[in-house]
């Protein structure tokens, strides 16, 4: 199936997909092309032009000064098989390594996935779980808590371009685990839950979980959080937390592979299970 | 309007003029006549149609041609050397990993690439990381036991290779 016509250009700076961007009404930026070109061939998405970022210089991933720094046109495939993630941020290399398929996270980029908020990816998830901030090529930086504002809609302002997202690194004494239950056929989240737990003297100190799948975009589990600090990680606990998750997911999502009530069930099954395994990483 | 790409297809460089929206898979099929990359579905999730760009296996149905420009592409019709099948190609034969053969391009430019990224992968890696890909006929044991197989093969090829090499 073929994509409405468009005009294409390939910039080769983020200075100059800018001028691209704006001197062309109604372009698109194209990054990986994993979630775009596929609207494009079923003509959900006709954009008059194409301004291909691929080739500007923005696939790296460093750490340093308790900061992990990855490029917006950094791999699903780079990020999971990354070192530099495993060690600092090792949640977000167990979730990469779960989108799709590996042809698609040979093209898929964390940039494009943030850009595109699908309400069944994975890195939102991921990214508001470990309290990421989002950078782009106009100077701004968002929090993950606020950057997801409906379905497939960001705090982006128009043709302003993601660059990097940074995150805090974390240490021995927390874990962290991305658990989903996969669609199928694409590997998109029916429900996904990622947890970050701190546990000291066998109390837990900090607790973050994220569920997505179930609701346009990620909600925290604020009850389940403030649940669980301050109590022993115990089965029992987590157990409670969990049935908590249910609270934050409003209006969800249903469709005839699974149905809303169905999501929020599958949320509070993938919360607790990411909540034990967390946990055990922590130790 | 037409957009040049030049791009290396099995060892030989292609320059030709491309509509924009041409995707890849349709440029080697109809622009290169290289019909052994096949087109399964229309939402990227069958992988018929995965090739090696820079040698990385990708699904051609979801990148565009403009976007493999400078790149060097392998697809099924690389794959065997003077006449000698791939191994992976042999292991399908031996195996029987396939019937009406239709996703087996795409199986055999997929577990060429997991092998080359995981030389070692046990049976459940392998089920795992052939997600990507769907058959319609085989239900995949064979597909499965012919990347074992050749799993298998390309571990005895390197290390008669590092003997012939001391
Ligand atoms: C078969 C299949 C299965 C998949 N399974 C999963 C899955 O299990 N989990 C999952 O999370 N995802 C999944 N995906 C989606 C995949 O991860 C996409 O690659 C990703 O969502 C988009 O990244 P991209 O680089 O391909 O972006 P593109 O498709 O190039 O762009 C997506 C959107 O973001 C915009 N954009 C891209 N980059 C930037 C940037 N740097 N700054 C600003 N705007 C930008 C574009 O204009 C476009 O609107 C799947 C995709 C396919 C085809
Ligand atoms: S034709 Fe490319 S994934 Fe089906
Ligand atoms: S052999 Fe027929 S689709 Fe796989």
């Amino acid at each position: 199936m073929y994509p409405a016509p468009f005009e294409y250009y390939r910039a080769e700076t983020a200075q100059e997909a800018t001028e691209l961007l704006s001197k062309h009404v109604g372009a698109k930026i194209l990054a990986g092309g994993h979630s775009l070109v596929p609207a494009m061939k079923y003509r959900v998405a006709a954009p008059s032009a194409l301004v291909d970022i691929g080739r500007l210089n923005l696939n790296y991933i460093t750490a340093a000064e308790g900061v992990l720094k990855i490029g917006a046109l950094s791999t699903h495939a780079t990020v999971a098989s990354s070192d530099v993630v495993k060690h600092n941020c090792a949640i977000i290399a167990q979730g990469a390594a779960g989108i799709g398929d590996q042809m698609v996270r040979n093209r898929g980029t964390i940039g494009g996935s943030l850009a595109h908020s699908d309400p069944q990816a994975d890195y939102p998830t991921l990214v508001t779980c470990v309290g990421a901030t989002i950078k782009t090529s106009s100077g701004k930086s968002y929090n993950a808590d606020t950057f997801f504002k409906d379905m497939l809609t960001t705090a982006l302002e128009e043709n302003d371009i993601i660059t990097e997202i940074t995150m805090p690194v974390y240490g021995s004494g927390t874990g962290g685990f991305y658990y989903k239950i996969p669609h199928p056929a694409s590997g998109y989240a029916v429900a996904g839950a990622a947890a970050l737990v701190t546990v000291e003297a066998g109390i837990c100190k900090r607790v973050s979980l994220v569920v997505g799948g179930a609701t346009v975009n990620p909600v925290r589990a604020v009850e389940a959080e403030a649940y669980l600090v301050g109590k022993a990680p115990t089965s029992e606990n987590i157990k409670a937390a969990a049935a908590m998750v249910a609270q934050v997911i409003k209006n969800p999502m249903g469709d005839g592979y699974a149905s809303g009530a169905y999501r929020t069930h599958l949320a509070g099954v993938a919360s607790e299970r990411t909540l034990v395994e967390a946990v055990h990483r922590a130790a | 309007m037409g957009q040049w790409v030049s791009i290396t297809v099995n060892g030989k460089n292609y320059t030709r003029e491309v509509e924009p929206r041409t995707l890849l898979a349709s440029f080697l099929r109809e622009d290169l006549g290289l019909t052994g990359t096949n087109i399964g579905c229309d939402s990227s999730q069958c992988g018929a149609c995965t090739i090696h760009m820079d040698g990385m296996a990708v699904k051609s149905c979801t990148v565009l041609a403009v976007q493999a420009h400078g790149t060097v592409i392998t697809t099924i019709e690389g794959m065997a050397v003077n006449g000698k099948l791939h191994p992976v190609q042999q292991a399908f034969w031996d195996q029987h990993g396939l019937q009406c053969g239709f996703c087996t391009p795409g199986m055999i430019m997929s577990i060429s690439y997991m092998l080359a990224q995981h030389p070692n992968a046990s049976e459940l890696e392998i089920r795992h990381q052939l997600e990507g890909n769907i058959c319609r006929c085989t239900g995949y044991q064979n597909i499965v036991k012919a990347a074992m197989q050749a799993r298998d093969e390309l571990h005895h090829e390197h290390h008669q290779h590092m003997q012939e090499q001391h």
